[in-house]
């Protein structure tokens, strides 16, 4: 069974759907991508699946279950999302960030090992722990992000391209984290990105995104040897993303 | 001379620590929702109106003041659920108009329920004088000043060393990224206006004693918290009790020592050092600059 479940569902601003008739599955310890140009609705579907949007008709099931459609209560199900620019917590320290990220964990004792277990991912993140979080580097933010995500213990992460706004040497060093994480299996990811390339470093399949619908879906070997699909992402987008 | 400069202190960091209360109040709003709660201060003059009716009602005056607080907490709460949540999603301005229309209705229900005559409050620590060596300190000032202080260092802890805390301060900070970590964003601004209320109230029923209690009892007392909280810039709450304090002492001292201010023109003092402040640091003392997370 499929661990995220969308069928024919849309989803917008206010009359207007971005997303229309989508349907995909995500499957529990998988990592999926989801690739497009800008403006193809990739944010919108993750934002749709975490409750920050509502869907104007379809269906979301997560473990078998109707996702609540209130952000908070998503997050306590289960599901992790890492929004467009990081999401960083200005003003409360890069430990408080972390913490606010494990504000559904009841064991004192887990959080401290949870703590524990992302300074040792990032040592980084250790060392500046008790310094304001928007004090650090855009890569350093991006690291913070995903840590906060993993505190809370999430079956299903979201990540919106991780790779904004960072320099490529910063860009392999994230994607070299996600990885790890990825290879850590204890999660499933739906994973958004710009850039197919990367994307497809971290993930087996993909759907791809064309003006709000899904206009193709398949593996890594399978993307690669479709030249409509990859029109379809990289369109003019692609070379300056 | 220096006796009764001690005095003068005292006395105004009494006045500045309720100024800093209500402030205080102001800015916990202004920093969740975003907004500047022009009803306040009249809903901590409603909550100090139920202390004094459960005090008449035979309660002790501090069973009453406990019994008010908690019944102020869950008035603000009520007041966010009810009447700011429905409208905030219009937008600022309909949540601030909304918060016009709270003053004028609490303004009003609070002589439409108990009168319009002048009540006289009872006061926590009595008419007694204090005297240290040749200063003489009044009761009432050194009270106010350490249940505020006690108040202030209370609230402090629990932003700072609880999880709920925690919590308050991530969803002001950012409340879609507190929200999708888990945290209860509509809950935790619920709990910010009930806290409001309550430390508005404690900000009325220490000074209900001053002065008497009628629906003005916080007419004068919010124009100095608005200073004190523009003073330290508004999304500071740190900068709110500084504001509270500086605002309290300027006015003492300067209706003390000053002749022509006395005390008919000492309203003109916090709206002056204000003036000055704004002109040279338009975000206040502690503000930072509206940064936004993108």
């Amino acid at each position: 069974m499929s661990l995220l479940r969308l069928e024919r569902l849309s989803s917008g601003y206010g009359n207007a759907d971005v997303l229309r008739n989508i349907s995909m599955e995500v499957g529990a310890h998988e990592c999926v991508a989801v690739l497009g140009a800008n403006g193809a609705g990739k944010t919108t579907l993750l934002r749709t699946i975490s409750g920050l949007l509502r869907p104007g008709c379809g269906v979301i099931e997560f473990r078998g279950l109707r996702l609540p459609g209130v952000p908070h209560r998503v997050a306590a199900h289960g599901i992790a999302h890492v929004p467009e620019g990081r999401g960083t917590i200005g003003g409360l320290t890069v430990e408080e960030n972390l913490l606010v990220g494990a504000y559904t964990q009841r064991s004192r004792k887990q959080v401290e090992a949870d703590l524990a277990r992302c300074y040792e991912r990032f040592p980084i993140l250790e060392e500046y722990r008790n310094r304001p979080a928007t004090y650090l580097s855009g890569g350093e933010q991006q690291m913070l992000a995903l840590s906060r995500a993993l505190m809370s213990r999430p079956t299903l992460l979201l990540l919106d391209e991780p790779s904004f706004g960072l320099a490529p040497k910063i860009v392999h060093l994230v994607y070299e984290a996600i990885r790890r994480v990825i290879a850590e299996g204890d999660l499933a990811v739906l994973l958004v990105e710009q850039s197919a390339e990367l994307a497809m470093s971290a993930a087996a399949r993909a759907y791809v995104l064309k003006h709000g619908e899904v206009v193709g879906a398949g593996s890594r070997d399978e993307l690669r040897g479709s030249p409509g699909l990859s029109d379809a992402y990289l369109g003019t987008a692609g070379h300056h993303a | 001379m220096l006796e009764g400069l001690l005095q003068v202190i005292i006395d105004g960091c009494a006045s500045g620590t309720i100024y800093a209360a209500l402030a205080l109040a102001l800015s916990l709003v202004y920093k969740s929702s975003g907004v500047v709660n022009f009803a306040q201060g009249e809903m901590g003059m409603f909550c100090t109106f139920i202390t004094w009716w459960l005090n008449q009602q035979g309660l002790g005056l501090l069973a009453a003041i406990a019994g008010g607080l908690v019944i102020a907490f869950l008035v603000g709460a009520m007041v966010e659920r009810l009447f700011i949540r429905p409208v905030a999603r219009f937008g600022e301005f309909p949540v601030v108009l909304t918060t016009l229309g709270l003053f004028l209705v609490f303004n009003e229900l609070a002589p439409w329920l108990w009168g319009a005559e002048n009540r006289a409050f009872p006061s926590l620590f009595g008419n007694g004088v204090l005297a240290i060596g040749a200063a003489r300190l009044s009761a009432e000032s050194v009270g106010t000043l350490l249940v505020m202080v006690a108040a202030g260092s209370l609230f402090f802890i629990v932003l700072h060393k609880t999880k709920l805390g925690l919590g308050m301060r991530a969803t002001a900070a950012n409340a879609m990224s507190s929200s999708l970590s888990g945290v209860p964003a509509p809950r935790m601004f619920m709990l910010g206006w009930g806290f409001a209320t309550v430390l508005a109230t404690l900000a009325g029923v220490l000074i209900a004693p001053r002065l008497f209690l009628d629906s003005s009892l916080m007419l004068g007392v919010i124009i100095y918290a608005f200073a004190a909280a523009a003073l330290g810039g508004f999304a500071s709450l740190l900068g709110a009790v500084v504001g509270g304090l500086v605002i309290g002492l300027a006015e003492t001292i300067a209706s003390n020592y000053v002749d022509f201010i006395g005390s008919d023109l000492k309203i003109l003092v916090p709206l002056t050092i204000l003036l000055v402040v704004l002109i040279f640091r338009p975000t206040g003392l502690f503000g930072k600059s509206a940064e936004r997370a993108v």
